[in-house]
């Protein structure tokens, strides 16, 4: 798409109607699942005083229009430059962003203006202009726009009706709760009707109830509105939860991609796994003082670890399967994950050591014992 | 020796109304303007002009050094240049006015670097253009601050006022001065200073109170 068919693009939404709904248009819908934004071998350096920090090195994926897509790291991992670059409040150093094939770097001024606007934005510390109300905030990129007061207001309206904030439209910002900050936040940056939204740890500074509460209306106006979401996080628990695609990052380069079960399931890179150890049932700490090697021969029970990492049993794990571990193994922690249709996680099971050496010797669990991965962590020695 | 009748006080007060009034309209204006200028042409401001800042940055600082009394005298010849004689009450408001912008930008700086950048970089990703981003940020979120800075300034110029009477301005300065010191009535003297302490408390009464209406940020 050319600048000018961008401006195109904008000016029939500077003039929208309140009983314009809020989904996209058709045209847009049909290209779901196109290219739609291209990063192309990006390079940031920054200059620190201990010499050239590489925020982002020679980073290339391709993000797909309507998907919900997640840059996952550690902090100083480059994510936030990363996402900036996609509004142009990064320029890198080398290589460039593509929206809709029009690369994002060589727009100057009034272009980038008319860009932002297709671009909306929001923040982990929402950025809400405290001198102003709910609704002067949700209203100001259409006012500065130039878009008529009668208009604005129709449409802020709209949209504090859809983040469910009709009655706080005349309360200043320092009133609301975190949740309703970024609830505001989320309606300001849909304000132009973007078809791009950038989410810069939006619930890092919120509590789990309304981190829930944000990440299910971000998931709700991204498939109502066809809109691409871009976001980066640190918490794991956050791709999981919504996106479809994750990237991670690590010292600035790409070190994984992939759809998130798969990368859950089965994380290829280290920093994939540290990121993703919170979110795992590791070996509880009793237990762990217990473990030994090997028994020598004294009774106890074995510890086995069984993974799903969602490929065998994508729908669950079958308690036939289970049932091959015989009839005196405990399940003792641990759990499943639902994602994206597959079912994953680990479950920790004991069961006597010689039941154990029966079932291994049996051959029972050669094939078909369901998990992904198998592991004996070690023996607990009965207590005397 | 004589005490001065009433309206001797009521000329004196209207005289520090009007230098002070008068200085602060067009020193305020003007010193908020050159804040901002101040502030958008850092490095890392919306219009980076290093050079600009510092040039502007080095006047500043210089005739903050100029100590009031000072700067009254060498002022004088464009006092005359502008206000066509060096003496009365509208030739103190030349000295007043550039003895109060620099101290006023200063402030106004404060509070305009204050503005969090995380609100400019939110500004710049709606689409606003920089003019938009001083106007619908950068001032509205620094209000309070800037509005906190006037009441200071005010009474800085109260202050400097009592010595505008160098140049036969007038006001309740020189009135305590000429009665109070020159003449030995104290009792002047005394009666100048009640009625400063109640202008100045009102001053700040006021301006605090607007400072914490306009701040919304609590």
């Amino acid at each position: 798409m050319s600048i000018a068919a961008l401006i195109g693009a904008q000016a029939s939404l500077l003039a929208p109607t309140p009983e314009q709904p809020l989904a996209r248009s058709a045209g847009v819908a049909a290209a779901a699942g196109q290219p739609h934004l291209v990063f192309e071998r990006l390079s940031r350096q920054y200059a620190a005083p201990a010499g050239p920090v590489h925020a982002l090195r020679e980073v290339s994926f391709t993000v797909t229009r309507g998907e919900i897509f997640g840059i996952i790291g550690r902090s100083g991992a480059g994510k936030s430059t990363l996402l900036r670059t996609i509004n142009a409040l990064e320029t890198p150093d080398a290589g460039g962003v593509a929206i809709n094939g029009v690369n994002v770097g060589g727009l100057a001024e009034d272009a980038l203006v008319t860009l932002r606007r297709r671009v909306g934005m929001i923040f982990q510390h929402f950025n809400l202009l405290s001198a102003k109300t709910v609704r002067e905030n949700v209203g100001l990129p259409l006012r500065v726009a130039g878009v008529k007061p009668a208009q604005i207001r129709a449409r802020v309206d709209a949209l504090l009706e859809l983040v469910g904030l009709s009655d706080k439209a005349d309360v200043y910002p320092s009133k609301l709760s975190g949740g309703q900050k970024q609830r505001v936040g989320i309606a300001r940056a849909l304000v132009h009707e973007p078809e791009i939204l950038l989410c810069d740890e939006a619930t890092s500074a919120l509590d789990p109830e309304s981190t829930q509460a944000i990440l299910a209306l971000l998931r709700d106006i991204s498939s109502k509105m066809g809109l691409t979401v871009v976001l980066i996080t640190h918490d794991m628990a956050v791709i999981r939860e919504i996106c479809e695609r994750v990237l991670v990052l690590d010292q600035g380069r790409l070190v994984e991609l992939g759809e998130v079960w798969r990368v859950f399931g089965d994380p290829q890179a280290q920093a994939t796994r540290a990121l993703l150890r919170p979110l795992q049932h590791g070996l509880p700490a009793d237990l762990a003082a217990q473990l030994v090697d090997d028994l020598e021969g004294r009774p106890g029970d074995a510890l086995l670890s069984l993974r799903f990492n969602g490929a065998a049993q994508p729908q669950g794990v079958s308690l036939q399967h289970l049932a091959l571990l015989g009839p005196d193994a405990t399940l003792i922690h641990g759990g499943l994950d639902r994602i994206r249709g597959h079912a994953q996680g680990s479950l920790l099971v004991s069961l006597p050591a010689a039941s154990w050496q029966a079932i291994r010797a049996h051959g029972a669990l050669a094939n078909g014992h369901g998990a992904d991965f198998i592991e004996v962590l070690g023996y607990v020695p009965a207590r005397a | 020796m004589s005490l001065p009748a009433l309206d001797k006080y009521f000329q004196a007060f209207w005289q520090t109304l009007l230098m002070v009034g008068a200085s602060a309209v067009i020193a305020i204006s003007l010193g908020l303007l050159l804040a901002v200028v101040l502030t958008i042409t850092t490095r890392q401001g919306l219009y980076p002009k290093p050079r600009l800042h510092r040039a502007l940055s080095i006047v500043v600082n210089a005739f903050r050094s100029v100590p009031f009394i000072i700067l009254l005298v060498a002022l004088l010849p464009m006092t005359r240049f502008l206000v066509g004689t060096t003496l009365g009450t509208w030739a103190a408001v030349v000295p007043l006015t550039v003895y109060l912008i620099p101290f006023y930008a200063r402030i106004a700086q404060v509070s305009l670097n204050d503005v969090a950048p995380g609100l400019i970089e939110a500004a710049r990703a709606m689409g606003c253009r920089r003019w938009h981003i001083v106007r619908h940020v950068l001032l509205p979120e620094a209000l309070p601050g800037i509005v906190g800075g006037m009441t200071v300034s005010v009474i800085a110029m109260i202050n400097a006022s009592a010595m505008a009477g160098a140049v036969g301005a007038g006001g309740l300065g020189d009135l305590a001065i000429r009665y109070g010191y020159e003449r030995y009535e104290t009792r002047v003297m005394f009666e100048v200073i009640v009625i400063l302490i109640a202008l100045v408390s009102l001053i700040q009464l006021v301006g605090e109170k607007l400072s914490r209406r306009l701040d919304h940020k609590h």
